[in-house]
């Protein structure tokens, strides 16, 4: 344990965190995790955290040491999508017992990764400590190394269990195993002075497929994205890379700049998220390439798709701008999408009638100010009941969340999409705006509001809250009925 | 009769099997205005939460005590005090279920003690009934969950007698966790035709039902009141559904003296004419003609069905009780029980008309289920049909993608009626058109080759 601990005050001491700086040292050490409250907290541990960070790696197997809990209660559960392999969606759990508890569980550990490597036979198997097995003392850094050693494969140790923190700091745990030991441990084939990597973006609903053809037409090459479907071998070869892009917000910021550190490898934080987002990412790509050492033509290049890119999707968004303006949204969500959306949804007209930071870094918060004003309607801590009140009283006319909140919008009979990790569309690139765009339009414009807000001819009572709502068809509803 | 085994992998691989926290958790989301607390680290309730939010897409109330390291090696009482008083100034709740998780009880808090503690400091807490549970994650499973909830609500909820209120017409019902919300309207509407007013313990069918209440409320809405649990000893009968629940039935009687009867299932012909006999004894009512219709119609759908069930070999993955009801059922109804993967014990297993029982994982069963015609699992099980190529309906919890989990029913006349049209219809969307032997084709008649995977002999 002693090793956690000592990891998890480095991933405290994070340099290349601003918020981090501005703290004194004894701040510092008791790091940037809140105290939860007991009875009053929500959200994932640090295990979810690491899962969520690496499950994309598509051709590995994702072994959980601990009870059933971990694994069965939440498998298969997250729209990381793969290209190729499928053995990231396997569950592999120790489902320790009773005996294990008291016994210890390394032997059943040890055993599980030869089952697996002999049935499934995968490049690499990534192991994930949890409470349980951390507090009985199990050590399976020992047996990763042992199994390493006796079965010729890289086997990797997540030390993340749930207990340490949240999923913020679970992410960054997951960053510190495949830099402790996978990234640097295989050469590429050749490289490219075109040659990047994509840090902390999932590929969720496949995000990266709608990203990869623009940079494929522009001759840039992914050579690992960290970790959307990715392979092992693409992220053990990755420090070969001649710049990198870190995409989701400060959760994997320990991997971005010790790759700096270490390999020379530039980055900048970008989102996807957006029109003018996208297009400054892909212009911050070409410039650190030209940076390093590509040909400068690529900026001119680069340029020219950025232009086509934007008219041609600005022309599709047309039609929505209208539909779409001054319609108000409760944006709730944590870290880098918080500002990327403002920013898209803006870009049509969409007034956002408030936003949570909750797991926002202060240059996130900075940004959305930046955007939405001084008088931005930030709220750090958000109870559910002031949801419901917003989208009981029409102060909003559609939330943005993830899908756990989804029933708070639903139950006040009012619009919701989905743009956490269990989505099922593809929200990013200039593309992606126009799906996201479409989505709202689809849910805000959708006939059933107008009938499942009507009473029952029966009772009294009737939804006010429809005068206040401008919806095209609900008048002449009304009037026939 | 089968022999019941358990796996002997180190390595589950793709678990059939959810922990016993969550079970208890969703028998506490069955009470009224209730806060269901996991007293462990915030991941074991993010994970409970997200499955249940999936499964029945609702807003679902489930607390955690937030233990992290240092706080698990000190003892989680400080947690457990912190956790209540929050949840009592927040949510008001009328009752408060605690279940431990794997990290609580490796480290060995002792709850009752905690409770006692805090109680006697704060009074005010002392005004809201806590039930508490222990479940450790690495011992059983889901249904072991729920069943010690239930039995914990009883022991500590119902008052032992005298009851002076004795009504005739009460009926207790503890429904297992197989037991869907539409179940339980089922089951509502069957008991009313007879007179008769069930008090569900829990009832999932007023907070999980998938209704719209007039405001936003953190804890459960609707669901058994403490008021009906404290009438319960006043019941005529107490019916439990589910080998699961004979415990609970058990303490119910020990405690108040009603009778009870356990149902192992109410899915199929014959079982539904015990339980319809039954209620007509109880009330002294003659069985409605809404019945004697329904029964008429299954037995017409058993008449038209047979010809796609018979001797189709089944694959099943399911918890114990949900495993016997409709494992028991396919049988009668000409199926051929091939294989049978289950979570726990129970003593239904070996029971089950199939050779073996295995406590197992889904890659247990997908081995098993090579060449079956027929796939019931939850929703878990979708890579595995996929690759085997093999029908598959979805049964049980988690069910995230599909709609309407809350109101798939199993129980009484009608559901099973509709269940022979679900499955049947299966078989014959799935059934093989014959093709013509070809000339130069090694296969001899009797022996067709199929559009599918598998190959259909005829002896």
């Amino acid at each position: 344990m002693s090793s956690l601990s000592g990891k998890i005050q480095e991933v405290f001491n994070e340099p290349g965190c601003g918020k981090n700086q501005a703290k004194g040292a004894k701040e510092r050490k008791k790091g940037c995790t809140k105290q939860l409250q007991p009875g009053a907290a929500a959200g994932g541990c640090a295990f979810d955290g690491a899962k969520i960070a690496l499950q994309p790696i598509t051709d590995v197997a994702h072994l959980v040491h601990g009870p059933i809990a971990c694994e069965g209660n939440s498998w298969d559960n997250r729209g990381a999508k793969s290209s190729g392999p499928l053995i990231y969606r396997t569950g592999f759990t120790t489902d320790i017992n009773e005996t294990d508890v008291v016994f210890g569980g390394e032997k059943r550990l040890f055993k599980s990764i030869k089952e697996i490597l002999d049935k499934y036979d995968p490049p690499a198997v990534f192991v994930y400590q949890t409470c349980v097995t951390a507090l009985i003392g199990d050590d399976i850094e020992a047996v990763c190394k042992a199994a390493t050693q006796k079965f010729g494969k890289p086997i990797i140790p997540v030390n993340a269990p749930g207990f340490v923190g949240n999923k913020n700091l679970g992410n960054k745990l997951a960053g510190e195993a495949l830099l402790d030991h996978v990234i640097g441990t295989q050469e590429p084939d050749y490289t490219t002075p075109y040659d990047i990597n994509i840090i902390g973006e999932y590929n969720l609903a496949g995000e990266l497929w709608q990203i990869k053809p623009l940079l494929d037409e522009l001759g840039i090459r992914i050579l690992a994205c960290i970790s959307g479907d990715a392979r092992y071998h693409e992220v053990a070869r990755s420090h070969r890379a001649k710049a990198a892009m870190m995409v989701c917000s400060k959760a994997m910021i320990n991997i971005s700049r010790k790759m700096e550190e270490r390999y020379n490898i530039p980055f900048f934080e970008g989102s996807f998220y957006g029109i003018s987002d996208m297009s400054d990412s892909l212009r911050q790509i070409a410039q650190l390439l030209v940076q390093q050492g590509a040909p400068d033509e690529l900026l001119a290049r680069t340029e020219a798709l950025i232009q086509r890119e934007e008219a041609r999707v600005w022309k599709k968004l047309q039609p929505y701008k209208e539909r779409l303006n001054g319609k108000r949204v409760l944006l709730i969500t944590g870290g880098v999408k918080s500002w990327s959306v403002v920013a898209a949804l803006q870009e049509i007209g969409i007034e956002i009638v408030g936003t949570s930071v909750k797991k926002s870094t202060k240059e996130d918060k900075d940004r959305i100010k930046e955007l939405m004003g001084n008088d931005a309607h930030m709220f750090d801590d958000m109870t559910p009941r002031e949801m419901y009140k917003m989208l009981k009283d029409a102060k909003a006319e559609i939330m943005l969340s993830g899908g756990r909140s989804q029933f708070i919008a639903l139950k006040a009979k009012m619009p919701w999409l989905d743009i956490n990790q269990e989505r099922h569309h593809a929200y990013a690139s200039y593309d992606g705006m126009v799906a996201l765009v479409e989505e709202i339009d689809k849910a805000l414009f959708n006939p059933i509001w107008e009938q499942v807000r009507l009473a029952a001819p029966w009772e009294k009572q009737s939804d006010t809250r429809d005068e206040t709502l401008s919806y095209p068809h609900y008048s002449s509803l009304v009037a026939t009925s | 009769m089968a022999t019941v085994a358990t796996s002997k992998k180190a390595c589950s691989v793709n678990p059939l099997k959810m922990s016993q926290p969550i079970g208890a958790a969703l028998a506490f989301m069955g009470l009224n205005n209730c806060m269901p607390v996991l007293h462990g680290s915030q991941g074991c309730t993010a994970f409970g939460l997200v499955l249940f939010v999936r499964h029945f897409r609702e807003a679902i109330p489930l607390q955690t005590t937030a233990m992290n390291e240092v706080t698990t090696i000190m003892g989680g009482m400080e947690n457990i005090e912190q956790a209540l008083i929050n949840i009592n100034t927040k949510a008001k709740p009328d009752i408060i279920g605690i279940a431990s998780t794997g990290l609580t009880e490796t480290k060995g808090d002792d709850v009752d003690g905690y409770l006692k503690l805090i109680h006697a400091r704060h009074p005010e807490l002392a005004k809201i009934p806590v039930v508490y549970i222990s479940t450790p994650d690495y011992k059983d499973a889901f249904q072991d969950g729920w069943a010690r909830a239930v039995t914990k609500m009883i022991e500590e909820l119902v008052p032992t007698g005298p009851y002076p209120i004795k009504d005739d017409t009460r009926i207790n019902v503890l429904p297992g966790s197989h037991i869907t919300p539409g179940d339980l309207d089922e089951l509502r509407d069957i008991f009313d035709a007879f007179g008769l007013t069930p008090v569900f313990l829990p009832d999932l069918s007023g907070s999980l039902d998938g209704h719209i209440p007039e405001d936003f409320s953190p804890t459960t809405l609707g669901g058994t009141t403490l008021a009906d649990i404290r009438v319960m000893g006043g019941a005529r009968l107490t019916i439990a559904i589910g080998e699961q629940m004979r415990p609970a039935a058990d303490a119910m009687q020990s405690k108040t003296g009603v009778p009870s009867v356990v149902f192992d299932r109410l899915t199929g012909l014959e079982v539904n004419d015990r339980f319809i006999g039954m209620l007509a004894g109880i009330s002294g009512r003659a069985v409605p003609n809404k019945f004697r219709r329904e029964r008429s119609q299954l037995v017409d759908a058993m008449l038209d069905g047979h010809f796609s069930f018979g001797r189709k070999r089944i694959a099943i993955g399911a918890e114990p009780d949900l495993l016997w009801s409709l494992g028991s059922w396919l049988t009668e109804m000409g199926c051929t029980l091939t294989a049978a993967v289950t979570t726990t014990h129970s003593p239904m297993l070996e029971k089950l008309a199939v050779d073996e029982v295995l406590i197992g994982d889904l890659e247990d069963l997908e081995q098993r289920a090579q060449g079956c015609d027929l796939l019931l699992t939850h929703s878990h099980g979708r890579q595995m049909a996929q690759r085997l190529d093999i029908p598959f309906v979805r049964i049980g919890l988690p069910l995230f993608d599909r709609l309407g989990a809350a109101h798939r029913r199993m129980v009484g006349y009608r559901a099973t009626r509709d269940l022979i049209f679900e499955i049947g219809n299966l078989f014959i969307a799935n059934g093989h058109e014959l093709t013509a032997p070809t000339q130069d084709a090694t296969t001899h008649i009797g022996t067709v080759a199929t559009h599918g995977a598998a190959t259909v002999t005829f002896n």
